[in-house]
């Protein structure tokens, strides 16, 4: 690895206090984030999937310090910026931005398009001049693909697909290097999310931007990442290159999660075997001992019970979490 | 093998008049559903797939909303000779057809328990007493897996996980023996892996109840798993109608195609492109005379613009598209 990695995090835990009674004393914790490192190089998009509570959308709110990491380190360009105070923080946060999902409740109402994008671009208390802020509120909606002359619109009379642009419009304003987008498609008609995939996909290109792509939909996630870690109850069980996703899974659970999602190909999906899970996720109030998937676990043994396995690099920079490797390959399941 | 039609639906038309006119939401279409059979209604947002459910069961809000003409064949009878108020409306909905919603947690009543919400409904339709009732819900809460059936009876909905509510939601169908029902949007709220368990449940009921399914949707991988027949729509109208064999792999109608083709695909070895249909849905207010899809149409000509292209069968086993072209000729 030649490359200084844009993004790195290291043992990251996030966790929440439970408070109950009169002095809300903390009676335990919440383990929403629990000992997740990866890093990202420039330019790259690393996907983060799981299912809702699995502790994705926090991990990008800690990346933005939006939470305060309960431990571990979060280094941006080599700086670690879990320990810098609001202030050195702050040059930052121009630096790394966030799409939200849900393009209706992520944009004020009351605002036109102009003024959430001026809001955006003056940020950085820079004085400019009006025509310099027209200039790049314009230049925004054309790196979209948004109409210029919607700038006096309100949000109420776009689209979902015309939303979610704008939203990205107002991330890309600080000109930031590092974007996190949490589940920026899920709330969209399938057409209009591949508009927005295609929309991300080029403007990465044309700008080198990196993603942290977080979101529950396998496939889109294996279509624009390079690297995948799948998340369960907190950790990250699974971590491998895109393309390896769907030919060689190697965790039970990312195993169960392909196969409960349909693919569009009638004769191929007729011959594959589902695996469907029992139950549902534990509450992480109470998360299982040991591997917290072997409740759920079709090959869980004694073992799985007791200890968490490592994150083991098996090649190529595929790591697996699971004790019984060599089982569930030879299953086919 | 020759099945026996359920429910049969005859050139329906609902429209909704607002103050820019009438927006024809539903514009003639025809259907069958037989026994022990999943069918999907399949289309973007706003194509007028769950009006088209709604007006089977009458669950149109009138006004601004009005079934204007067509037939739905139940029973030997035609519901929309009943007004939705009338006293036969009200035993089929719910009971023979029976209905699960989009968002489960919101369709449930927030401030009764579920056991209140099982027993009103199976009291309603069987004659049964209070105690009856009851045991029968925590029969259908048991049939649909949920565990601990006789305690979850006296939760509220926002104690139960998403999953769990759609599952108590199909508890309902299930007390009453519904013969369809009608899932709109059903797994669109929920984790895959809960999706996953929500529709082998839908299956299996299939099997062990012969019910029938019309699962109304937009994620076309969920058609490809369960579905026997797809209907696909656009802007009111079906526009292609055939096996989910013959729509998956020998789509005709160039919107078939468009869907297909702007999913990303998880068992794709090479990297490809998603090619997005370009454009908007055309507004319901205001449709072209011509082919509502002309406008996004990468095989467009002059007669779409003029006429609108009728249904007509394009292969065996009642393959339909509404197309003036023989678009999987073209394509090459």
């Amino acid at each position: 690895m030649q490359r200084e990695p844009i993004l790195k995090v290291e043992n990251l835990k996030m966790y929440f206090p439970i408070r109950r009674g009169f002095f809300g004393g903390a009676i335990g914790d919440v383990k929403a984030v629990d000992d997740v490192s990866f890093f990202i190089e420039k330019g790259k998009t690393f996907g983060l999937v799981g299912e809702s509570g699995c502790g994705k959308t926090t991990t990008g709110k800690c990346v933005l310090r939006i939470y305060e990491p309960t431990g571990g380190l979060v280094f941006y360009k080599g700086l670690d910026i879990t320990k810098m105070s609001k202030a050195q923080i702050r040059p930052f946060r121009r630096d790394i931005q966030l799409i939200f999902q849900d393009p209706y409740g992520s944009l004020d109402p009351r605002q036109s398009i102009y003024s959430i994008l001026k809001e955006a671009i003056t940020s950085d208390k820079r004085h400019r001049s009006s025509q310099e802020v027209t200039n790049r509120v314009n230049e925004l909606l054309e790196a979209v693909e948004l109409d210029v002359s919607m700038s006096d619109r309100y949000p109420h009379e776009m689209s979902g697909g015309q939303r979610q642009r704008l939203g990205i419009a107002r991330a890309l304003s600080c000109d930031p290097e590092l974007i996190v987008c949490d589940e920026p498609v899920s709330a969209l008609d399938v057409s209009i999310q591949a508009e927005i995939i295609n929309l991300l996909k080029n403007l990465q290109q044309k700008r080198g931007l990196t993603y942290l792509f977080i979101a529950h939909d396998l496939a889109v996630v294996k279509h624009i990442a390079d690297t995948i870690a799948v998340m369960y109850l907190g950790r990250i069980v699974e971590m491998m290159d895109a393309h390896e996703i769907y030919e060689k899974p190697m965790h039970p659970y990312t195993r169960a999660l392909l196969s409960a999602v349909p693919i569009t190909d009638y004769y191929v999906e007729k011959q594959r075997t589902r695996i469907i899970l029992e139950g549902e996720v534990p509450s992480p109030l109470n998360a299982p001992s040991g591997c917290s998937f072997h409740p759920r676990c079709r090959y869980a043994t004694e073992e799985c019970k007791v200890t968490m396995p490592h994150l083991d690099d098996v090649g190529g920079g595929h790591k697996v979490s699971c004790y019984n490797l060599d089982k569930v390959t030879d299953g086919n399941g | 093998m020759e099945k026996k039609k359920l429910l049969e639906v005859k050139n329906l038309k609902t429209s909704f008049f607002t103050a820019s006119g009438e927006v024809k939401a539903v514009d003639g279409i025809s259907y069958y559903l037989n026994e022990q059979e999943i069918i999907a209604i399949v289309g973007e947002s706003g194509c007028g797939k769950s009006v088209s459910q709604m007006s089977i069961i009458q669950l149109i809000q009138s006004p601004p909303g009005k079934i204007l003409g067509g037939q739905v064949l139940f029973g030997g009878r035609n519901l929309l000779d009943f007004t939705p108020k009338s006293h036969e409306m009200r035993n089929i909905r719910g009971a023979s057809i029976a209905m699960i919603f989009q968002e489960p947690m919101t369709s449930l009543n927030p401030v009764l328990t579920i056991g209140q919400q099982l027993t009103e409904v199976i009291m309603t339709h069987t004659k049964c007493s209070k105690k009856e009732a009851w045991e029968i819900g925590v029969e259908s809460l048991e049939a649909v897996g949920i565990p601990d059936a006789e305690e979850r009876m006296h939760n509220y909905p926002f104690q139960l996980s998403g999953g769990m509510c759609q599952r108590a939601m199909t508890a309902t169908a299930i007390a009453c023996r519904s013969k369809i029902i009608i899932a709109d949007e059903p797994t669109t709220a929920l984790d895959v892996t809960t999706q996953a368990q929500v529709m082998e449940l839908l299956l299996s009921l299939v099997e062990k109840y012969k019910t029938s399914v019309i699962i109304v949707t937009h994620n076309l991988g969920l058609v490809t798993r369960y579905a026997d027949r797809v209907y696909v729509m656009y802007a009111g109208k079906f526009v292609e109608s055939g096996t989910t064999e013959d729509i998956l792999m020998h789509s005709k109608h160039p919107y078939t195609l468009g869907l297909l083709d702007c999913v990303p695909k998880l068992d794709s070895k090479k990297e490809h492109d998603l090619m997005p249909i370009h454009g908007a849905p055309p507004r319901l207010d205001e449709l072209p005379p011509g082919c509502a899809f002309a406008l996004r149409c990468p095989y467009v000509y002059g007669k779409c613009w003029e006429e609108y292209p009728t249904l007509r069968q394009v292969g065996e086993n009642e393959h339909c598209a509404a197309c003036h072209l023989d678009v999987a000729v073209n394509k090459q």
